[in-house]
């Protein structure tokens, strides 16, 4: 397969969405609406505007404590009937489910909305053993008839127009072309209630865990995951190591900021809590439950004490949606099912820092993200700490510095700032050198080498003939 | 109370000292109409945020060391960039976090660098400098400025103090213009589409001057303007309030 992660991908995909005017309309869109609302959001929850360092503490404190806590909630899933998986990675958590379909003679699949499959690569595992899957958010239904990737992690589908989605229907479920929002989700929906019934397994995603209770929640706002997770005989639920939170009290202030980060409600439409399968005597729920519990990475974050802080993250998304980049090259061209600001940092820490370089460099280090986070985790500051470890190479993560000429580069301006006649003597021949490169009058609008990059759409202001500090000197002091 | 400072020293940053002079030249002006004394130490040189910026630590190490050096025995630093400034306050006890003797030092330098507009209306507690500017400007946010440092209200407090001033916001004032110090060279494409936007934000607005506090974002959004023919002045806020 393709490696999603190079430069040239990156770059070209940017300049892609870029040039996308629809897409652009797109972004500008979620961002305008989600983005300040959200905001509010926070200052009108009951606890005020210090709950998002609230809950950034609760957070920390379960993951300091995760091998407790996931046992905890291991336990109790076991009593209540369900089993545990604990995958180390995503071949272990991918094959663990292909093994529960087999068993259970599963032909077809039903899923609500999950990142965490999509990191592990679950639907391509199921269909190449000939089961049929279906996505069921409206969002993810609609790129998996188009053959694509998410774009947003809660608006999967937002880089389409409804036009693109009326031909989509259009060509594959056989309907009149209309761009009617309302006619287009009745389609999706007389569709998607044939699955529903003939399914015999539900996967779904985990948005929060809790130890006490032993439960797993998932929230949707159609009502989707609730009947992936209770119309078919088996439900498997993917879980992030990561997502598990100790008490009740603590679930409540996340689960509400969750709902806030991810589409400034007050509370997702539909939120259930599954502890493990039906009993016997009930009317609703999988005869057999299944949580798979995922590091795939996650332990390594948690060993290094500068990344661990990324594990409060509770993939809420509404660092997308203040993201300036995310705002501009949307999320195919991270190359990953998380985008934006958390892609930036998470991605690199699961694929590889060399491989994922650009995420981390691709940034303005504008710091809008880590005001958006409900969980306030400084996303900037381990952007910072990631571009460190890759510029001057990291043994546990093994990366290898990224560019020998930058390193020297930067070395050599180093050695000028601690060598102040040396500084003044480069500035001044700076400021002779370019004449070279520009005209004599007004700004420079050719750069050379690397440095193009910034005369391509921009002028750049000349250094002065008379800096600051030759002004400075023959200054008159006043009396 | 204004507390009586005889002199403040000037951490003029690299990009002012070598690109903005006049800028700096204002800041002088400014202090000298406050009757505050200015001194600038002629080995300084740059913080070393570029090279923070872009992951070298090592080399970043060496200028906040002669940074240190130069400045630690002032009253107090002020400096025309809130970049500069969130570097030494907040970054330099990242750099120096395992040595304790430099740690010390760096923290104690922390301590007693301002920002330009910061300096003036929160430890000088002066919001008019009697200054005059004829046009309608608007003010562009500069990220650390506004989201490390907290500094927003301040230079607006100084704007609108300043006669024959209008101050008009854009939207989105505090939008990241795209620069991002090496960002903007390394992923031209991005840092151009945050930029046309950032314009498209200025232009709405009618202003026919520009200000910030970050010279990086204004040579970022000049660039842009002057390339595209639009007339729009940009300025350094203390080319504003000392012209």
């Amino acid at each position: 397969m393709d490696d999603p992660f190079t430069t040239e991908k990156y770059t070209a995909k940017s300049r892609q969405a870029i040039s996308d005017k629809r897409l652009q309309g797109a972004l500008a869109g979620v961002q305008g609406r989600l983005g300040p609302a959200t905001q509010k959001m926070y200052t009108s929850q009951p606890e005020g505007a210090g709950i998002r360092q609230q809950a950034h503490e609760i957070r920390q404190r379960c993951i300091e404590n995760l091998d407790i806590l996931l046992e905890t909630l291991a336990d109790k899933v076991a009593e209540n009937g369900g089993q545990v998986f604990f995958a180390r990675n995503a071949a272990e958590a991918v094959s663990y489910c292909l093994a529960v379909a087999k068993k259970h003679g599963v032909r077809t699949v039903v899923k609500g909305k999950s990142m965490v499959t999509e990191e592990v690569g679950l639907n391509q595992a199921l269909q190449g053993e000939g089961i049929d899957v279906a996505e069921t958010d409206l969002g993810e239904y609609i790129i998996q008839l188009a053959g694509e990737k998410p774009s947003h992690i809660i608006a999967p589908a937002i880089h389409k127009t409804k036009e693109q989605v009326a031909q989509l229907f259009a060509e594959k479920l056989g309907i009149d072309y209309t761009p009617d929002p309302g006619v287009l989700t009745q389609a999706a929906r007389a569709a998607l209630r044939e699955k529903f019934l003939a399914a015999d397994m539900g996967i779904t995603g985990c948005n929060l865990a809790c130890a006490q209770t032993g439960h797993i929640t998932t929230v949707s706002n159609e009502g989707n995951i609730r009947m992936s997770s209770t119309l078919p005989r088996v439900h498997v639920a993917f879980m992030g190591m990561e997502r598990v939170v100790a008490t009740l009290k603590d679930h409540d202030i996340l689960f509400r900021l969750l709902s806030s980060g991810a589409a400034a409600q007050k509370l997702g439409g539909y939120v259930s809590y599954v502890g493990g399968p039906g009993p016997a005597d009930y009317p609703d729920g999988a005869e057999a439950f299944h949580l798979i519990i995922i590091d795939n990475g996650r332990s390594r974050m948690l060993a290094d004490p500068a990344f661990r802080e990324m594990l409060c993250c509770i993939r809420c998304s509404a660092c997308l949606n203040v993201c300036p980049v995310y705002g501009k090259i949307g999320g195919h061209a991270y190359g990953s099912p998380y985008s934006g600001p958390v892609g930036a940092v998470v991605t690199p820490l699961l694929a590889g820092l060399n491989r994922a370089q650009d995420l981390c460099f691709g940034e303005t280090l504008c710091g809008a993200c880590k005001q958006a986070c409900p969980v306030d985790i400084d996303l900037p500051r381990m952007l910072w700490e990631l571009r460190f470890r890759l510029a001057e190479g990291d043994e546990t993560w093994g990366a290898a510095p990224v560019s020998r000429p930058e390193k020297y580069a930067m070395d050599a301006f180093a050695w000028l700032t601690c060598h102040p006649a040396a500084y003044r003597a480069a500035l001044f021949s700076a400021s002779r050198m370019q004449t070279l490169v520009g005209a004599k009058e007004g700004p420079i609008r050719q750069l050379p080498g690397p440095l193009a990059g910034w005369t391509r759409s921009r002028n750049l202001r000349k250094i002065s003939s008379r800096p600051f500090r030759s002004q400075w000197k023959s200054r008159k002091q006043p009396d | 109370m204004m507390p009586v400072f005889s002199k403040v020293t000037l951490f003029v940053q690299c990009m002012v000292d070598a690109m903005a002079p006049d800028a700096a030249m204002g800041m002088v002006r400014l202090f000298d109409r406050l009757g505050i004394g200015t001194g600038f130490p002629e080995d300084q040189t740059c913080c070393g945020q570029p090279a923070f910026n872009a992951g070298y630590r090592t080399a970043s190490r060496k200028s906040a060391m002669h940074f240190i050096q130069v400045f630690e025995n002032a009253e107090c630093i002020v400096c025309p960039s809130g970049s500069c400034v969130a570097m030494v306050r907040h970054h330099y006890p990242e750099l120096f976090a395992g040595d304790l003797h430099w740690l010390e030092r760096a923290e104690k330098v922390g301590g007693k660098i301002f920002e330009l507009t910061e300096f003036l209306v929160d430890v000088l507690h002066i919001s008019d400098v009697g200054a005059a500017y004829q046009g309608i400007v608007t003010y562009h946010d500069s990220c650390h400025l506004l989201r490390t440092l907290g500094v927003g209200p301040q230079p607006r407090e100084l704007l609108s103090h300043v006669r024959g001033l209008t101050l008009v916001e854009m939207v989105q004032s505090d939008r990241c213009c795209g620069f991002g110090g090496s960002f903007s060279i390394k992923y031209p494409a991005i840092s151009t589409a945050l930029v046309a936007d950032k314009i498209d934000r200025i232009l709405e607005t009618g202003a026919d001057t520009v200000v910030g506090c970050d010279m990086g974002c204004l040579l970022n959004i000049e660039g842009y303007l002057t390339r595209m023919g639009h007339p729009v002045k940009v300025k350094h806020i203390a080319e504003v309030l000392a012209p």
